[in-house]
């Protein structure tokens, strides 16, 4: 809260495991990302994407491994006081109770952070970069998954973070929307050197924006590297992702 | 529900600690008992009345037959002070505020609302559970209060009008002032001090500790109504003889 306002923190992950019920979601990852880098993260659905976001920023609890963000556990509760990170939902995760300008605004009401006319001065501008203006007043109920969606990233952004995560910020957005939203990710980054994690489906921003790109297939990490790199990657598996398109290739005819 | 137990007194701990932040939810403690008093208050009064009214109609007629019918407003007064008030509106608020609470509570967890709150830094027990202590801390007793005096009218008025019992309300009054003091009254709004504190928190506790989607809530809700029941009761006696006990 009291750190300055243009410093992104890293993170390091060492040998994490989590597993549900006997079933194995993360097995051993270890990877870092250094402060101020744009860490794009891609994966089948089901392959551990979510939980492993849900471990960075301390909401689950690894069953082996390090988690550390600017150098200490994320499990260390100083942390979260000390620095600002935030996160955006794969579901939005608004308060359905508040109105939209209330969810917003939350964490500056809640801890104080500015008085109430300029909370709605920041929140009436984050709305209105996210195409939502004259929303404040509805409820999360009364809008659409996709507007649900920018409000959830309003609500991380007014947090000035250090070091975000995005769970698939553009999946339920249209195209023109999708862009905004990956330009105000790369913007924020190269403005304030916010960290910025980002796991997404969606290969054009991923490449458009990421320093580097990591694929997790089935918990392990197939292939980390900056966006040239992990598309030359020559393993079939991370091809037959990255390469997957609804062309019709017609069956070689038989002889 | 026993084995929740541990749980449930680590989460009053954590509630206690975290009052002196109350100042600050002071506007969520309002809109908490507002909804209490909005959902109870009349249900509570029609609830006394007809406590205190069946309560002079049980005993009553008894009474008159040994020629005892003038103390019935002492019967009656002290049943529902000390006992009966406390203990039925208890349980209104167990099923009205404490299941609203399990399922608010439980479908936010649910929903990842506490999840989005903890990575704003945001304490759930700071903003979910304080206020909803405080407020039904508050609100149960001041709904015990009216349930008492309006008991009293109940029984009163039953007194009066049944032929068996006719006791004027004078008379009945009269008993009343007599056989009770103010302390019963504490006593009576001591005990449901305790069980609101019981509802609050072990209705936070269900709802916070809520898995599996929508049934999940559902059985949230069923678990904090029973569970706080069952507690009400079973911390009535016990009250009950350590009130006894420091009276005497
Ligand atoms: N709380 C949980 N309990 C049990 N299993 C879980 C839990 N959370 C996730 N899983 C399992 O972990 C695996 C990975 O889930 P996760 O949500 O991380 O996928 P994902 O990569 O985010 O997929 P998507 O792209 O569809 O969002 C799944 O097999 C899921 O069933
Ligand atoms: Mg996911």
């Amino acid at each position: 809260m009291n750190a300055p306002a243009s410093q992104g923190i890293g993170l390091q992950v060492r040998d994490l495991c989590k597993s549900y019920d006997g079933h194995a979601v993360l097995k051993h990852l270890t990877f870092e990302v250094p402060a101020g880098e744009i860490f794009v993260l891609m994966g089948p659905s089901g392959s551990g994407k979510t939980v492993l976001l849900k471990h960075l920023i301390g909401l689950e609890s690894p069953d082996t491994g390090d988690i550390l963000v600017a150098g200490q556990p994320v499990s260390d509760p100083g942390v979260m006081t000390r620095y600002r990170v935030a996160m955006v939902f794969q579901s939005g995760a608004l308060l359905n109770s508040l109105t939209v300008g209330e969810n917003v605004g939350l964490y500056l009401s809640e801890h104080r952070l500015k008085p109430p006319a300029e909370i709605a001065r920041v929140v009436a501008e984050k709305l209105e970069l996210l195409g939502l203006k004259g929303t404040a007043d509805k409820i999360p109920a009364e809008l659409s998954g996709g507007m649900k969606k920018r409000v959830a990233i309003a609500r991380a952004l007014v947090v000035e973070p250090q070091l975000i995560f995005y769970d698939e910020p553009t999946s339920e957005l249209d195209p023109l929307i999708a862009v905004t939203i990956g330009r105000e990710i790369l913007n924020l980054n190269r403005r304030l050197q916010v960290t910025s994690i980002v796991v997404t489906h969606d290969r054009d921003l991923a490449f458009g924006i990421a320093d580097r790109v990591a694929l997790l297939h089935e918990g392990e990490i197939l292939a980390l590297g900056t966006p040239d790199e992990v598309q030359a990657d020559p393993n079939p598996l991370v091809q037959r992702f990255l390469k997957a398109d609804f062309r019709f290739t017609p069956e070689p005819a038989l002889p | 529900m026993f084995q929740d137990i541990g749980e449930i007194l680590l989460l009053l701990g954590r509630t206690l600690r975290a009052l002196p932040h109350t100042l600050r939810q002071q506007r969520k403690v309002c809109d908490q008992l507002f909804e209490i008093g909005n959902a109870s208050l009349l249900m509570a009064c029609v609830l006394a009345l007809f406590i205190g009214g069946v309560l002079a109609l049980q005993t009553g007629p008894t009474l008159a037959e040994r020629g005892l019918q003038s103390f019935i407003g002492q019967l009656v007064g002290l049943a529902v002070c000390r006992e009966l008030a406390p203990v039925m509106m208890a349980v209104l608020i167990a099923g009205r505020i404490g299941s609203a609470m399990a399922a608010e509570i439980g479908s936010m967890r649910v929903y990842q609302e506490i999840d989005a709150l903890r990575t704003m830094n945001i304490n759930p027990v700071h903003y979910l559970v304080l206020p909803r202590l405080i407020a039904i801390s508050i609100g149960l007793p001041v709904l015990v209060l009216f349930a008492i005096l309006v008991g009293w009218m109940g029984g009163a008025v039953v007194s009066f009008f049944n032929q068996a019992i006719a006791v004027s309300f004078e008379g009945y009054f009269n008993s009343l002032r007599q056989g009770l003091e103010p302390l019963d009254v504490v006593n009576g709004l001591l005990k449901s001090f305790v069980f609101a504190v019981v509802i609050g928190v072990v209705s936070c506790h269900q709802g916070l500790s809520t898995i599996g989607g929508p049934r999940g809530i559902g059985r949230s809700v069923t678990k904090a109504v029973v569970n706080s029941i069952v507690l009400i009761l079973l911390l009535d006696y016990f009250l009950t003889r350590i009130l006894m006990h420091l009276h005497t």
